[in-house]
Order: C-alpha cells, then sequence, then structure tokens
C-alpha cells in the first residue's frame, strides 16, 4: 500500500489572457497552479482543499489529461501522462476517473441511464464484449444503490443524489485505479451528502481504489480523506495526514480556514477560535509576490514579500509547511463523542 | 459619520418599535398548481419572529422554506404558485388581505430579503450605489446628492472598503463577498423592522461566509432587527440562530432553542440530519443516514410525511398526521413519538 | 492492483474483490426486466411520436403533399399548362373545382401540379442550408480559433448580401432572360442562390449553440472518458444543439416556398409555363377583388402546406427532449 500510483511534480498550468477578436495579444496568465506537487498512494484518499480560485479544479482537469501542464508533470506509475497518446492515452483513460461537481450537468440529458454508463464500454471496446454490456451496466447500477430496472430513464427523471450515483457508476465501469472526484457531494442536500459519501468510502473498500478527493468542504474533506493538501492561489500551502492538519495545523491560512468553518454545535460558539480573514483573495492574474497569502495574513513581515516560502517540515512543524513563520496552533475544538 | 447614522437607528429601533410579536406566519398553506398536478409545497407552517432575534428555518431543497419566504415578501410567482390558506401578520395585520399598494409599503421598510445569488439579485446595468441611492430617492423622497450620501453611508456599513470609490462601480466589478455586502446594504438601506436572508452564504467560501455572518450579526443587533435566516447549513445555524425550525415536506416538524435542538432533538428528522452531516472536530467514520428520499410534493405519503424514511416509523405514523405540539418549554415536535426522543438519555 | 487488466469491475472479480458483487446483482434483475429492449433517444423519440395527434395529422398532410409533388397525375387528370379563353375566371363548380383562371385553365389541376416546383424548391433549399449551415457551425464552433475566425468572417460577408437583391444578381447572370434553362435547371439554380444566401443564420444559430453546449459537463465528463472528436460531436453536441435548428428549418419551408413566388413574380425565378404557387399567387393579384378564389385555392395549399411542416418541427423538437415528456 506504500506505492505512489500517481506523483505530481512541480505542476505549473497558466491560461493565456487574451484581448483582441482577430488578432489575439496576450495581456498576462491566469496562474491557476502554480508549482504544485505531491503523491498519491495506492488506495488512499487525498483530499484537496481549498475556497474558489486556488486552483484545485484545474488541478483535477490537468491531472485528468483534459488540460495538458504548461510546465511539470504527472506520473502515473512513472509513466508521464501528458506525452502518452494513442494506445497509451486509451489504456491510461481506463485507470484515471472522473466524478464531477454538478450531477445535473454532467449528464447528458439526451442518453438514458443506460447509455450512460454503457458509454465506457464503446468507447473501449475490449473492456467488455457488446453482448454483456447491458448486464454490466444493470450490474453497475445495482452496485451504487440504484434499481437496474431504471435502465431505461433519462437523467431528469432522478434526484440529485441519484444522478450523481449515475456518474459514479460511469467512473467505476471500466474499473479504474485512481477517481478524481471534484466536488462531488457538494451539490446535494445534507442527508444525501452522506449516502453519497458513504458510497464513496463502500466503494474503496471493495475495489481498493485510489481517490484524489477535490472539495471546499473541510468537513467532508477530514471525513474522507487519509492526507489532505490545503491550496491558496494555485499554491499547496499546506500537507499532512488528515490529523496533522485538523489538529495541529502550521499555516495561517489553514488555521483561518479551520476556524471559519461552522461546527454544529451551539455551545462551542464562544469557546472557539476565531480568525477572520480580511478581504478576498487576490487575483490569480497578478499574485503577490513572495508568499502569495501575505497580503491577508496578520503574521506577514517584509521577509514574507520577498521570499516564496517553499513546502517542507519546518521547525515548529511537524508536516510540509509553506509558511516561514509556520508555528502549531489548536483550533478545532475537541469534541467528545 | 456612520457612527452618527447607527446611533440615530438604533435609538429610533428601541423607542419605537413595539416588543411584541413581530411577524408571525400562521397556518401558511401554498400549492403549485401545474399541468402535472397539484403540488403542496407548503401544508400548514406556523412561525414567529420578534425583534432582536434570529430564527433560523432549517430544510433541505424542497422543504418549502424558500417559499415561505417569498410568500412572506409577496414575491411568490402566482401562477403556480397559490396561498391556499393561512396568514402573515406583520405587527398583527393579515399582508396576505393587504392591497398591493400596501404590501409595497411594507417591502423593503416593513420587511426586506437578501438572497443567495447577490449576481443575478443586482440589476448589472446599473452601478451598485446607483442602486442603492435609488431606493432613497424613491421610497424617501431624497435628493440625487443626498441619497448618494445615504447610500455611501450604507456601503460603508457593511464594511465595503473605499466606500466612496465602490459607489461608482457595476455589480461584475466586486467580488461574491462584496456584492453580498452591497445586497446587505441595499435591503437595509430602508431601516426594515425583518430581515430575511435567504441561503445567504451558500454561494461563498467559507472564509468570505464567516465575514458575512459576523457582519449580519453585528447590523442585527445594533438594529434590533427579527432576522429569518433559512439555511440548510446546521453549522451556521449553531453559530448564529437563537431559533430554530426545522421544515420537512411543507411542514414545521420541530421548533425549538437552538441549545435544546442540538443537545436532544425531538423529531427523528432532526435527529438523522445531526447524525448525518460529517463535523470538522471528527474523525472519519461511516455516517449514518437517513435512508430514501424527500417526498414527491405532488404525492405526500399519508400519515406523518417522514414516516418511509424514518427508523422510529410505527404503524400510527402511517395514518396520523402528527400534530406541532409542545413537548418541553418553548420547544415543539410534529412526531407522535417526540415525548420518548426527549426523555430518553 | 497494478495489472491492467481489461475486465470491467464486476465481469471478473479479481482475487482481493469479495466475491459476489456482480453475481447477486444479475440474479437480482426480475426476468422482465431482463427481456427489456434496450432503448435510445430516437427509439424514444419515436414511440412518443406515435403517441401523437399532432405528429399524424401533419406527416399525413406532408405525406399527401409529397405525393402530388412526385405523382400529380394520381389526384388529377386536368391539364395545367393549357386550357380554353372561354373558361376564363370561370368560378368554382362541379366540372372545375376551384374554377378556372385568366386564361381558362383549370385551377386545381395547376394547384396539384403546383406543389412539385414549390415543394422540390423549398424542401432542396432547406436542407441544403442545414446541411451546409449546420456543418459550418459546428466546425467553426467546435475548432473554434482562427477556424472559427475565418468561417464566422466569411458567413458575415454573405451575411451582408441582401436577401432578394442577392438572388436577383445571382439568378439574372444565370438565369436572366434570353437564357433558355430546362424547368429543372431552373428549380436547381433557384435552390442553390436560397441556400448561398440563408446558410449564415444557420451556421451562426448552431455555433452559437455549439459553443453554449461545448463546455458543458457531459462533454467533459465524456472527454474524460477518452471520446473521441467524432462520438462527442454526434452522441453530445449534436443532439444537444438540434433543437433550434429544427425548428428554423421548419419557419424556413414555408419562408422559401414565399421567396421563390417573389422571384418568380420579378421575372427571375420559376417562369410559365412551369407552374408553382408562387406563380399563381403573383398571377391572381391583379383579380383579388373580381376573382378571389384564384388568390384563395394556391395560398390555402401554400399555407396548409407550411403550417404541416411547422407542426411536424414542433412535435420532433418535442420528441427529441426527454424532459418534456
Amino acid at each position: 500500500m506504500t506505492e505512489n500510483i500517481l506523483e505530481v511534480r512541480d505542476l505549473v498550468k497558466h491560461y493565456p489572457v487574451t484581448r483582441g477578436v482577430v488578432f489575439k495579444k496576450t495581456v498576462g496568465h491566469v496562474k491557476a497552479v502554480d508549482g504544485v506537487s505531491f503523491e498519491l498512494k495506492a488506495g488512499e484518499t487525498l483530499g484537496v482543499v481549498g475556497e474558489s480560485g486556488c486552483g484545485k479544479s484545474t488541478l483535477a482537469r490537468v491531472l485528468m489529461n483534459l488540460e495538458k501542464p504548461t510546465a511539470g508533470s504527472v506520473l502515473y506509475k512513472g509513466q508521464d501522462i501528458a506525452k502518452l497518446s494513442g494506445g497509451g492515452l486509451r489504456r491510461l483513460r481506463r485507470q484515471i476517473q472522473l466524478v464531477m461537481q454538478d450531477p445535473y450537468t454532467s449528464l447528458n440529458p439526451r442518453m438514458t441511464v443506460g447509455d450512460l454508463i454503457g458509454e465506457p464500454f464503446e468507447i473501449h471496446p475490449e473492456v467488455a464484449p457488446k453482448g454483456s454490456r447491458r448486464d454490466k451496466v444493470k450490474e453497475l447500477l445495482d452496485l451504487v444503490g440504484l434499481n437496474p430496472e431504471h435502465i431505461n430513464r433519462y437523467p431528469h427523471q432522478f434526484s440529485g443524489g441519484q444522478r450523481q450515483r449515475i456518474g459514479i457508476a460511469r467512473a467505476l465501469a471500466l474499473r479504474p485505479e485512481i477517481i478524481v472526484c471534484d466536488e462531488p457531494v457538494s451539490a446535494l442536500d445534507v442527508s444525501i451528502q452522506a449516502q453519497v459519501m458513504n458510497l464513496l468510502e463502500k466503494l474503496q473498500n471493495e475495489f481498493g481504489l485510489s481517490y484524489v478527493f477535490i472539495a471546499h468542504d473541510l468537513s467532508v474533506v477530514r471525513h474522507l480523506s487519509d492526507r489532505v493538501a490545503v491550496m491558496y492561489l494555485g499554491k499547496m500551502v499546506e500537507i499532512g495526514t488528515e490529523d496533522e492538519i485538523y489538529e495541529r495545523p502550521t499555516h495561517p491560512y489553514t488555521q483561518a480556514l479551520l476556524s471559519a468553518v461552522p461546527v454544529p454545535d451551539p455551545t462551542l460558539r464562544d469557546n472557539k477560535a476565531i480568525i477572520r480573514l480580511t478581504g478576498d483573495v487576490p487575483s490569480p492574474v497578478s499574485p503577490p509576490s513572495g508568499c502569495r497569502f501575505r497580503t491577508r495574513c496578520w503574521k506577514a513581515q517584509d521577509v514574507c514579500a520577498e521570499q516564496v516560502p517553499l513546502l517542507e517540515i519546518r521547525q515548529g512543524s511537524d508536516h510540509p509547511s509553506a509558511c516561514h513563520f509556520a508555528e502549531k496552533r489548536e483550533i478545532v475544538p475537541a469534541h467528545e463523542v | 459619520m456612520s457612527d452618527i447614522l447607527v446611533s440615530e437607528q438604533s435609538a429610533a429601533g428601541t423607542s419605537g418599535r413595539p416588543s411584541g410579536r413581530l411577524l408571525e406566519v400562521d397556518d401558511l398553506r401554498v400549492e403549485f398548481r401545474t399541468r402535472d398536478g397539484v403540488a403542496k409545497v407548503i401544508n400548514g407552517v406556523t412561525y414567529h419572529v420578534d425583534a432582536g432575534e434570529t430564527l433560523a428555518v432549517l430544510g433541505e431543497s424542497g422543504s418549502g422554506k424558500s417559499v415561505t419566504a417569498q410568500t412572506i415578501m409577496g414575491i411568490l410567482d402566482m401562477p403556480p404558485g397559490h396561498v391556499s390558506g393561512g396568514q402573515v401578520r406583520f405587527h398583527g395585520k393579515d399582508i396576505l388581505k393587504m392591497s398591493a399598494e400596501e404590501r409595497r409599503r411594507i417591502r423593503g421598510e416593513g420587511i426586506a430579503m437578501i438572497f443567495q445569488d447577490s449576481l443575478s439579485a443586482l440589476n448589472p446595468v446599473f452601478t451598485v450605489g446607483f442602486q442603492i441611492a435609488e431606493q432613497f430617492r424613491v421610497r424617501r423622497g431624497m435628493s440625487r446628492s443626498d441619497a448618494k450620501k445615504r447610500a455611501i453611508e450604507m456601503l460603508d456599513q457593511v464594511k465595503i472598503p473605499n466606500a466612496k470609490g465602490r459607489f461608482s462601480n457595476y455589480p461584475h466589478q466586486f467580488s461574491g463577498g462584496m456584492r453580498q455586502r452591497a445586497m446587505i446594504a441595499m435591503s437595509l438601506a430602508l431601516d426594515p423592522e425583518v430581515l430575511i436572508a435567504d441561503e445567504p452564504t451558500t454561494a461563498l467560501d467559507v472564509t468570505v461566509q464567516a465575514q458575512i455572518m459576523d457582519l449580519l450579526g453585528e447590523l442585527q443587533r445594533e438594529r434590533r432587527m427579527g432576522l429569518i435566516l433559512i439555511t440548510h447549513d446546521l453549522g451556521v445555524v449553531a453559530d448564529v440562530a437563537d431559533r430554530i425550525a426545522v421544515m420537512y415536506a411543507g411542514r414545521i416538524v420541530e421548533e425549538a432553542d437552538v441549545y435544546d435542538l442540538y443537545a436532544k432533538p425531538a423529531h427523528p428528522y432532526t435527529l438523522g440530519l445531526l447524525n448525518s452531516i460529517p463535523r470538522l472536530d471528527e474523525k472519519g467514520q461511516e455516517l449514518r443516514t437517513i435512508k430514501g428520499l424527500p417526498p414527491n410534493l405532488m404525492n405526500i405519503p399519508p400519515g406523518c410525511p417522514f414516516n418511509p424514511r424514518c427508523p422510529m416509523a410505527q404503524p400510527v405514523c402511517r395514518e396520523k398526521v402528527p400534530p406541532l405540539l409542545q413537548v418541553g418549554v418553548g420547544r415543539a415536535s410534529a412526531c407522535h413519538f417526540a415525548e420518548e426522543l426527549v426523555n430518553r438519555d | 492492483m497494478s495489472d491492467p487488466t481489461a475486465a470491467s469491475i464486476v465481469s471478473t472479480p479479481p482475487v482481493e474483490q469479495p466475491t459476489g458483487v456482480g453475481a447477486p446483482a444479475d440474479a437480482g434483475v426480475p426476468e422482465n426486466a431482463r427481456r427489456e429492449k434496450p432503448r435510445g433517444l430516437l427509439g424514444d423519440a419515436w414511440r412518443d411520436l406515435r403517441r401523437k395527434p399532432l405528429f399524424w395529422i401533419s406527416a399525413t398532410l406532408i405525406v399527401v403533399f409529397v405525393l402530388m409533388a412526385l405523382f400529380p397525375s394520381l389526384f388529377t387528370n386536368g391539364d395545367p399548362e393549357n386550357g380554353t379563353l372561354t373558361n376564363s375566371r370561370v368560378e368554382p363548380s362541379a366540372n372545375g373545382w376551384f374554377g378556372y383562371d385568366v386564361q381558362g385553365r383549370d385551377v386545381f389541376a395547376r394547384v396539384i401540379y403546383g406543389a412539385r416546383a414549390s415543394i422540390v424548391v423549398s424542401l432542396l433549399s432547406v436542407l441544403g442550408t442545414l446541411l451546409i449551415g449546420g456543418t459550418m457551425g459546428i466546425i467553426a464552433g467546435y475548432r473554434g480559433g482562427w477556424v472559427d475566425a475565418l468561417l464566422s468572417r466569411i458567413a458575415d460577408v454573405f451575411f451582408g448580401l441582401p436577401f432578394v437583391l442577392g438572388a436577383i444578381v445571382i439568378l439574372t447572370t444565370f438565369n436572366g432572360s434570353g437564357t433558355s434553362n430546362s424547368k429543372a435547371e431552373i428549380m436547381a439554380l433557384v435552390s442553390i442562390s436560397l441556400i448561398v444566401l440563408s446558410w449564415p443564420v444557420v451556421m451562426r444559430l448552431m455555433r452559437s449553440s455549439v459553443l453554449a453546449t461545448r463546455e458543458a459537463d457531459y462533454i467533459v465528463a465524456a472527454r474524460a472518458l477518452g471520446a473521441g472528436t467524432g462520438r462527442i460531436i454526434l452522441k453530445h453536441l449534436l443532439p444537444n444543439c438540434l433543437a433550434p435548428l429544427l425548428v428554423y428549418g421548419t419557419i424556413m419551408v414555408g419562408t422559401f416556398i414565399g421567396v421563390e413566388a417573389t422571384l418568380s413574380f420579378l421575372g427571375v425565378g420559376l417562369k410559365s409555363p412551369v407552374v408553382s404557387w408562387g406563380i399563381m399567387i403573383n398571377e391572381a393579384q391583379n383579380y383579388i377583388r373580381v376573382s378571389p378564389f384564384l388568390l384563395f385555392f394556391p395560398s390555402a395549399f401554400l399555407v396548409t402546406a407550411v403550417l404541416s411542416f411547422v407542426m411536424l418541427g414542433e412535435a420532433v423538437r418535442e420528441a427529441l427532449d426527454p424532459k418534456l415528456r
């Protein structure tokens, strides 16, 4: 279980910002992902948290090889996925699958559930002979907790949670090793969210899947993840085990993020650490020099504007943290069960 | 500048306003009459909010929490919406029976509302400042320059930095959090007594959500407003609410003080919700889910609407609709077995 | 887990996987569900269409019109081209159901024979327009970049030409007085000029439709599965972009029948002795007050034909949208 199934090295993805219609002029770059490294071990769940605009969705697209990285590499079992093409790329597609956020827009409204879940088999015909596909689709429906008899229905005849199950069945069809989940439960109602999270956990246990679990909801991420990475403006600011990030956060941004999450317990109202950030996330077109968080950070010194803090284990932190002044601080109140 | 305004308003708030029931919703019933049938969206909702109090209306999508608010505001689309019974009393007067003119006067000055999607709630072709100033000009008959001055004061009160400079910005030039602040400024411009906030932070990031909730709380205390917070987020509710009304399938299933509700829910739905959310301060176990799906509002199951999903369901639950009954001081539950839930250890 | 087996998750459970995941699921499928045929969008659309009276009415009418165009002699044995002047403007009677025109020709026979020119020209032009405009629109919208810029500018050039003026220029060049084109050649020329002048509209429709759909999550999802360009366009883009095109196409059929009439009137389109509804309407306009039936019958056929196409388009559009079922 310690094998690195996915390795991301100094990944950079910039989108050009252009002006003009016919003669396009590049006036800048959106630095969506700007030097991110991590690895994913077989069978583990890596949570990626961050606020909107931090680059976590772009990261998902690059991991899925939907976008070519500007620099850096994504290695699947030592193979650079950006360099794959033809047959190699097709084989890779079978191994890494995607579950998207919005169950309402991620399913083609004009295809039946049978066609939707069967599509992977049509694209990769070598996986399942034609005659067996329909039964396989029904088995997948059953596996994710849907009625196999509903195979001829259309997506709009299902509720949001059920549609997300269809999306999960589709991602599972090719029996991938890795599933990239991009906010898979954030569009769902509370009671449905829990059902889908339990399903994801059950499937992981059954099939030994590895998840890259991207979400903005820190409670959801804590629940599902073995390790957690925190992103801010295209950079990873802190990475560690679930305990290290939630119990002993050392980066000020992680601390602020954790303190902002409301805990469903009114008795904690007054004895909770409150860190309120001011202002908004700066534009990723021209991020602040040095540490990108310094414009909103209460610890910022001159050095923060000059030197980019590296994501490394520092004094005061038992796990990698990208802060010059990394320091443990307990944010999440202990909760007795 | 803003200090003067605040003191003026809070003075008005304490002296001029009666302290009794500010807004009461009484046995409200709303249905949607569509081609496919009649959807019973609200089936007898009763709640109230007093001055200076925060009532959280908690529910999942389709529970009717937003439709109730839209009915109070008189912005429900009719048709297909249709109020089939009940009252909404503001200072004791039923606003559902008022003329369009009277209702318009209450809107903004008596009851104001902020929405989840601030981008579509603000008109994109006018500047933010203009949209706020407009209210002072139309409703208060102020001159252009006075209205502008007040609008800048409002922007300043919701802590928009450089309010003067931001006055002539268009909505798209604001970030999500700033837009929500502008929305708050706009809805508070006419100094309403009740503010209805419909999922005000759902579209925002957590750090910004925290800022906005702090701001709302602060403004509410200063103005002694009644605040109805409509949300599905059990975390936000725990942080800010005084009282909570939990809605399911167009009914209030439980109403309680915030501390009581979290400590000992008196309805199996509330209990299920609390059990099913992952918590920041808890490591992952399997979540205890509520099985099944919310009912189709065109075909609500007989008896207790929650009975098909309820782990405690008994035959009586399929036959009799449980009424919302008192189960203790200041709390009520619509469950046949509420007493057992409250008295368990 | 390192072996990238070609197996689906349920067909051949690997060793570490608890067995029995696939099998009981299979067994749990009821017998009747298994026998049920797989269905797709087109099959479902057809099932839906069959239940619609609107579809049957319009389809029947269109079949009648098409038959009329193909085999006019099935409907009448009158002569559309020759008449006797003694019958000039004789009102409808048992002999001549629709009466006789100025030159004493049987209006009923003319209306029947006129269907061919009107319907062939308009259908051909609409099909051509949809095909060319639609294809260009998909290419421009899906490829984007310089391809889009180039195609869009070309479309703009054609879009800038005034419709009737453009048609007159094209047709007087190839079909002016003194030319001796056959009936088929004239019809082809009229169709081509209509296509040339109207494809940009369809292209714009298609392009904006594709642009809006291209970024949809389900397209991204298909790409993530490894779907190729062909599959994405045929399976995902087209079914979701077709609705506005269908609606516009059916409206265009009607418009083109009218335009064909206008061009005929201006003397650059179809010419006597070719019979078309347009020509008949134009000929009738001088006698509106004295012999209104001359105008009424061809117009009635024209309106009915146009309506049938519009109704058919509406029915098909609804059938292709699963949400409306």
